[in-house]
């Protein structure tokens, strides 16, 4: 087996290996612990009164904004993580694209601060 | 008989010994516990030094010192019972502490945690007439499976919340998830600068990249800049306070486990701590030379585990110092720090680092460089910073232009 594919099968070990663990401690612990039920022990927690409607309340608008600004940003990332990696082989060409490259990048970021959609009130 | 099924596959070629397998296996057992402990004893460790930070005395009974006190926590945990509210949904509601913990435990593989990075050490030990490195596995794009572990680590969180069908959790949830992918862009962008010095991904060519004395740690390397943002957009990741909106307990409850009893919560506690023992060992291993360090007598690998333990300990304790002395932010100082300040630094100092080697490689002066680049950075900042208030300004003006009839708002 390569040296490549085995250390992604390490990886995969040590992952099935957590599962295991976190598994084992749930089962052995619903073995042990006490089970008493009560229909007040299933209300939701809302600061001691009865919940009122859904808890999937709407969520702002804003979050998502910003989940989609990240996309932007890591995809960023992963265009820039091999150029860094290979930095000599495009040399100053290279360079300079990054530069403009980075610089579009930023327009976006600014034109999305100039909408507001950073601006968190 | 094992070349049968996979020998067409030039990835399977090689022999594998039985030596090879116990390696592994003794390599993730050890690296296993050893994880496991040093959150335990990571938990007593913050608790009893925040202790003294405050004129407290902390944990002192379980124990000496109370260094059992995480045990006995997680002992009592384990046989308290569990509560499932009736309106969440119950299989994702099970899913979650695994989304949660696995991906911690993860993210420590790619962390070489000894090994002899002396002055000529090449970071190898030789067990059993085999050289191997003291890390789980060397990932060829370690780096990134650092940064895709930590970017999965927000589902955990996300789908507790959501699936406790609560408001507090899912308040506490959407907000973690808006916070942990916002200063995922930024850590991802700082570490450019390492992968630029090291031109490598693999965790080990990096703390190798870092031999030889302080000034070759990728702290100085890079310039300390990278260093900063990647430490405050660590602790931001790892949602540990100044940046702990998600568990705010004056406006959140407990955040997103805020339904989670038992040992279900036990296990978001862990992973949580587990995150902050394995991202302080990351920002040891990319900026600081990991084992890095001067050997003497006895077994190299030894004193890079040594050194390793030491660098640790340091930034265990400046997180806990974190908390005690740092007040919480507000969440749009939160957004804002994250998106207006960190992204375009460290965009922008990556550009400079780069243009700074690649002057190097072709034997420019570097001041010429230093200043060249600096010049045009400035200027970017300066057209970003005059675009920025001319569209305050602009906005200003239409707010009191819509305010001044009636009140319109």
């Amino acid at each position: 087996m390569s040296e490549f594919l085995r250390s992604y099968l390490t990886v995969g070990l040590f992952g099935a290996l957590a599962v295991l663990v976190v598994g084992t401690f749930l089962g052995l612990s619903s073995l042990v612990r006490p089970t008493r039920p009560q229909p007040q022990k299933y209300i939701n927690y809302e600061s001691g009164v009865d919940p009122v409607g859904t808890g999937w309340s709407q969520a702002n608008i804003r979050y998502y904004v910003f989940a989609l600004l990240f996309v932007m940003f890591d995809v960023e990332a992963v265009f820039i993580f091999p150029w860094a990696t290979r930095l000599e082989a495009y040399g100053l060409f290279g360079l300079v694209e990054m530069f403009i490259f980075i610089f579009i990048l930023l327009l976006g970021l600014l034109y999305a601060w100039r909408k507001g959609v950073l601006r968190w009130i | 008989m094992r070349t049968n099924v996979f020998a067409l596959d030039p990835l399977f070629l090689d022999d594998v010994g039985f030596e090879e397998v116990g390696i592994v296996l003794l390599k993730v057992v050890v690296a296993f516990v050893m994880l496991l402990v040093s959150v335990m004893l990571m938990v007593w460790f913050e608790r009893k030094f925040i202790s003294d930070m405050q004129n407290r005395i902390g944990p002192n009974v379980a124990g000496p010192f109370g260094i059992l006190q995480t045990f006995a926590d997680g002992i009592k945990l384990f046989f308290k019972e569990d509560l499932i509210p009736e309106r969440s949904d119950r299989f994702v509601f099970k899913l979650a502490p695994y989304l949660s913990l696995v991906p911690a435990f993860l993210v420590f593989v790619i962390v070489p945690i000894g090994g002899d990075f002396g002055e000529d050490g090449d970071g190898t030990v030789t067990w059993f007439g085999h050289e191997t490195f003291l890390q789980v596995a060397d990932a060829p794009v370690g780096v990134l499976f650092f940064l895709a572990m930590s970017s999965l680590a927000v589902y955990g969180v996300m789908l507790a919340g959501w699936s406790s069908g609560s408001k507090y959790p899912l308040l506490g949830s959407v907000r973690a998830s808006a916070q942990m992918v916002s200063y995922e862009a930024a850590l991802g962008l700082s570490l450019a600068a390492v992968i630029l010095k090291t031109g490598s991904l693999s965790s080990h060519d990096i703390a190798l990249a870092q031999t030889g004395g302080i000034v070759n740690w990728n702290v100085l390397a890079t310039g300390i800049v990278p260093f900063v943002i990647f430490l405050i957009a660590g602790t931001a990741e790892l949602n540990r306070p100044p940046f702990d909106l998600v568990e705010a307990e004056q406006e959140l409850v407990g955040g997103f486990h805020t339904e989670y009893s038992s040992l279900r919560f036990a296990l978001f506690f862990l992973a949580e701590f587990m995150n902050t023992v394995t991202m302080s060992a990351i920002i040891v291993t990319l900026f600081f030379g990991g084992p890095a360090g001067p050997t003497y007598a006895g077994p190299a690998w030894l004193w890079g585990m040594f050194w390793f333990m030491l660098k640790l300990l340091v930034f265990l304790g400046v997180f806990v110092w974190f908390r005690a002395t740092l007040p919480r932010l507000r969440y749009d100082q939160l957004m804002d720090l994250g998106w207006k300040i960190l992204i375009p630094l460290s965009l922008g100092w990556f550009l400079f680092v780069a243009a700074l080697e690649i002057g190097d490689n072709r034997g420019w002066s570097r001041v010429v460089v230093a200043i060249v680049s600096g010049a045009a950075l400035a200027l970017g900042a300066l057209l970003m910073s005059a675009a920025i208030s001319a569209s305050r300004r602009q906005r200003l003006d239409e707010q009191a232009e819509s305010d001044s009839p009636v009140g319109a708002r």
